[in-house]
C-alpha cells in the first residue's frame, strides 16, 4: 500500500520558564492510504502533541526540535507557514475531541462548513452550497439545508461532531487526524461516529490517525496501534498483535484496565502510580517506576525498540532475551 | 426584539419618574435658594418672598413636584429661573454639540481601544503589548481636565495646529473636525484605555478557544482567524464596556465642555447647578438618564445581532 505519512524520530518540545521541555521524545510511525493507526496512551503522554506537530498547529511556545514528518513524500517540517496552511483542511484534516466547543458559536454551520471549500477550491458559490449539502448527507445529518442555517448551539453533541467530520472531509483529504473524536459522546453516538469514520475511510481511501485512550475504540477501528507513554512510543504492532500478544508491561496494563462486562467477578486492574511530569528526569526506561517487572537494567539504561515481528516492536528490556533467543533459534535453524 | 424595546421603554418611564423625584427632592433639600441668586445681594426679604411667590417655590415641595411632572408628561420641562427660556428649547439648542462631542469621543475610543487591545493580545508579552498596556494604564489614570489643558497647550498654543476651543462649526466641515479633535481625544482617552484592556483580555481568552484551533485546522488565513473568527466572539464583552463607557462619557462632557468652552448640555447643567436653576438641572439630568438607557438598549440589541445564542423572544 502507498505510504501517506511517515514520521521519524519526532521530538517536540515546549519552552517554559527558561527551559526546553520535550513532550514528544523521538516518535516514529507511518500511515498508509486506507489504513487506520490508533495512537493510544493516557492523558498527557504526548499523543495530541504528536498529531498537532504533524498538522503544524503547535501552540506558540512549542516547536519540532528534531525529526522529520513526510507527507506524500514531502517534508513538512521545512515548509513555510503559508504552505502548511494550504495543506490544512485540504490534504490533511483534523477532528477534535470537544464537539461542544470546536465549532464557532457565532457563525452558522453552513458558513463554517463552506469555509474550507471557499479557501481551498475554486468552486462557485452555488457549487459550494451544493457540496456542503452533499457533505451533510454523507455524514448522516437529516435536513441538511435547514442545518446550514443553524448555529452550533442548536445541535446536539453527536450532530456537532458529524458537522466537524463534514468540515474535515470537505476537500477530500488524504489524511484524517482524529483526536479522541468520540470521548465526549455517549456510547451509542460513539459507535455511529466510529462507523462513519471507518466507512468514509474505505470510500475515500484516506489514511486515518486516531488518537484515543479507549481500548474499545482501538479494537473496533485500528489496523495498527501505537502505544505511547510519557512522550515515547513503547509498543507498536498490528491490532491483532497488540491485543493477543501485548509485550510491553504498559500495554498489558492498559489492556488489563479495560472493564469486562461478560465476567461478573472480573476485578478491574489499575496501573499503579501516575504519569511522570514531562520535565521529570528519569534515568533508564521512563516506565520503570511504575513497572512491576522492572530490573536494575531498566533503572539505568533506556531500552531500544526490539522487533518481535516485521510490524511488532516493543521498547522493553524484557524483550531483549526473547528476541535474542528467537534470533539465535533462527540462526540455528 | 420588539418586545424588548417595549419593555425597555416602560422601564425607562419608571426610571425617569424615579430619577426626576430624586433630583427634584435633592435640589430642594440642598442648601442655596434660587431666589437669592436671582434677586442678587441687594434684594430685601420681601423681594425674595415675591420671587419665590412668582416661581411657585413657596408651595409645599410635593405639590411643586406633582405640578412639574404634569408638565413633563406633556413635554414641558418648565422655564429657566434665570432667563425664563423654555428648558426644552435650551436643551435642544445645546444638545447637538454634546452629542457631537460624545459620539466623536466614542469613535476615538473604539478606533484606538479595540485594535490596540487585539494587537496586544495576539502579540502577548511583546514590546507592543507592554507599551499599550502602560499607555492604557496612564490613559485611565490621567484626569481629563489636565489632559485637555495639556493638549491645548501643545497643539493649540505652541504648535497652533488646532483651535483652542469652541464647537460652533458643523462636524462635517474641515473646521468642525478640527474643533472636534482635541475635545474628542480628551474625553475619549480614558474610554479608549478601558476598551483596550477589555479587548485584550477578551481576545486572549478567545484565541485559546477550541474553535480557533478548528479554524486554523481548516486552513483559514491567519488574519481571518483573528479578525473574523476571533473578533466577533471577543467583541461580546467589549460591547458591554462600550455601553457602560458611554454613560461615563456623558458625565465627562461636563468637564470637557468646560475646558474647551463648548456650549453644550454639560455646561448648561453646571451653570444651572451654580444658579440653583431647578428646572434646567432637572431637564438636563433627565436627558442624560434617557440617553444612558437608550444606549444600553442599543447595546442589548447589538448583542443579539452578533451572538446568535442571545435571543429576547
Amino acid at each position: 500500500m502507498e505510504q501517506l505519512l511517515e514520521v521519524k524520530n519526532l521530538v517536540t518540545s515546549f519552552r517554559t520558564a527558561g527551559q526546553n521541555v520535550p513532550a514528544v521524545r523521538g516518535v516514529s510511525f507511518s500511515v498508509d492510504r486506507g489504513e487506520t493507526l490508533c495512537i493510544v496512551g493516557e492523558s498527557g503522554c504526548g499523543k495530541s502533541i504528536t498529531t498537532l506537530s504533524v498538522m503544524g498547529l503547535l501552540p506558540n511556545n512549542g516547536e519540532i526540535s528534531t525529526g522529520s514528518v513526510k507527507f506524500n513524500g514531502e517534508e513538512l517540517t521545512v515548509k513555510k507557514k503559508e504552505e502548511m496552511r494550504r495543506l490544512r483542511g485540504n490534504e490533511i484534516s483534523m477532528i477534535f475531541q470537544e464537539p461542544m466547543t470546536a465549532l464557532n458559536p457565532v457563525f452558522t454551520v453552513g458558513y463554517q462548513l463552506m469555509e474550507p471549500l471557499k479557501i481551498h477550491t475554486k468552486l462557485s458559490k452555488a457549487e459550494v452550497k451544493h457540496k456542503a449539502i452533499d457533505l451533510l448527507n454523507q455524514v448522516g445529518i437529516p435536513h441538511p439545508e435547514k442545518k446550514l442555517k443553524q448555529y452550533s448551539h442548536e445541535l446536539s453533541g453527536g450532530m456537532r461532531q458529524r458537522v466537524m467530520i463534514a468540515i474535515a472531509l470537505a476537500c477530500n483529504p488524504s489524511l484524517l487526524i482524529a483526536d479522541e473524536p468520540t470521548t465526549a459522546l455517549d456510547v451509542t453516538i460513539q459507535a455511529q461516529i466510529l462507523d462513519l469514520i471507518d466507512d468514509l475511510k474505505e470510500d475515500l481511501g484516506m489514511g486515518v490517525v486516531m488518537v484515543t485512550h479507549d481500548m474499545g475504540v482501538v479494537a473496533e477501528v485500528a489496523d495498527h496501534v501505537m502505544v505511547m507513554y510519557a512522550g515515547n512510543v513503547v509498543e507498536t504492532g498490528s491490532v491483532e498483535e497488540i491485543f493477543t500478544n501485548p509485550s510491553h508491561p504498559y500495554t498489558k496494563g492498559l489492556l488489563a484496565s479495560v472493564p469486562n462486562v461478560d465476567d461478573a467477578n472480573h476485578s478491574l486492574e489499575a496501573i499503579p502510580g501516575s504519569l511522570p511530569n514531562i520535565n521529570e528526569k528519569i534515568t533508564g526506561c521512563r516506565f520503570h517506576p511504575r513497572c512491576p517487572f522492572a530490573t536494575d537494567k531498566c533503572k539505568e539504561e533506556d531500552p531500544p525498540h526490539f522487533s518481535l515481528s516485521a510490524s511488532h516492536q516493543s521498547k522493553c528490556w524484557l524483550q531483549e532475551e526473547v528476541t535474542q533467543h528467537e534470533s539465535r533459534n533462527k540462526a540455528f535453524s | 426584539m420588539v418586545g424588548l424595546i417595549v419593555k425597555r421603554f416602560l422601564q425607562l418611564l419608571l426610571l425617569l419618574f424615579g430619577i426626576s423625584f430624586l433630583v427634584f427632592m435633592s435640589m430642594h433639600i440642598a442648601p442655596g435658594d434660587p431666589a437669592t441668586v436671582i434677586g442678587g445681594p441687594t434684594a430685601t426679604e420681601s423681594d425674595l418672598e415675591a420671587i419665590r411667590e412668582e416661581l411657585g417655590l413657596n408651595r409645599p415641595v410635593l405639590v411643586q413636584y406633582v405640578d412639574y411632572i404634569r408638565g413633563v408628561v406633556q413635554g414641558d420641562l418648565g422655564y429657566s429661573f434665570q432667563n425664563n427660556q423654555s428648558v426644552t428649547e435650551a436643551i435642544m439648542t445645546r444638545f447637538p454639540q454634546t452629542l457631537n462631542l460624545a459620539v466623536a469621543s466614542m469613535i476615538v475610543a473604539i478606533l484606538i481601544g479595540v485594535p490596540a487591545g487585539i494587537i496586544s493580545a495576539i502579540k502577548q508579552n511583546s514590546w507592543f503589548d507592554f507599551s499599550s498596556t502602560t499607555i492604557a494604564l496612564a490613559g485611565i489614570s490621567i484626569p481629563n481636565f489636565w489632559l485637555g489643558a495639556m493638549l491645548i497647550l501643545i497643539f493649540s498654543v505652541q504648535l497652533q495646529w488646532l483651535p483652542v476651543g469652541g464647537l460652533s462649526a458643523p462636524f462635517w466641515t474641515i473646521e468642525g473636525i478640527k474643533q472636534l479633535i482635541l475635545p474628542a481625544i480628551t474625553l475619549g482617552t480614558a474610554s479608549a484605555a478601558m476598551i483596550a484592556r477589555m479587548s485584550r483580555s477578551a481576545m486572549l481568552e478567545v484565541i485559546r478557544a477550541d474553535y480557533i484551533r478548528t479554524a486554523k485546522a481548516k486552513g483559514v488565513k491567519a488574519w481571518s482567524v483573528i479578525w473574523v473568527h476571533a473578533l466577533r466572539n471577543a467583541m461580546i464583552p467589549v460591547i458591554t464596556v462600550i455601553g457602560l463607557n458611554f454613560g461615563f462619557l456623558l458625565g465627562g462632557t461636563i468637564i470637557t465642555e468646560q475646558v474647551f468652552a463648548i456650549n453644550g448640555v454639560g455646561r448648561l447643567m453646571i451653570d444651572a447647578i451654580a444658579a440653583r436653576d431647578f428646572p434646567v438641572v432637572q431637564g438636563t439630568v433627565l436627558l442624560v438618564a434617557t440617553l444612558f438607557v437608550v444606549v444600553n438598549l442599543i447595546v442589548d440589541i447589538v448583542y443579539a445581532l452578533i451572538d446568535p445564542r442571545i435571543s429576547y423572544d
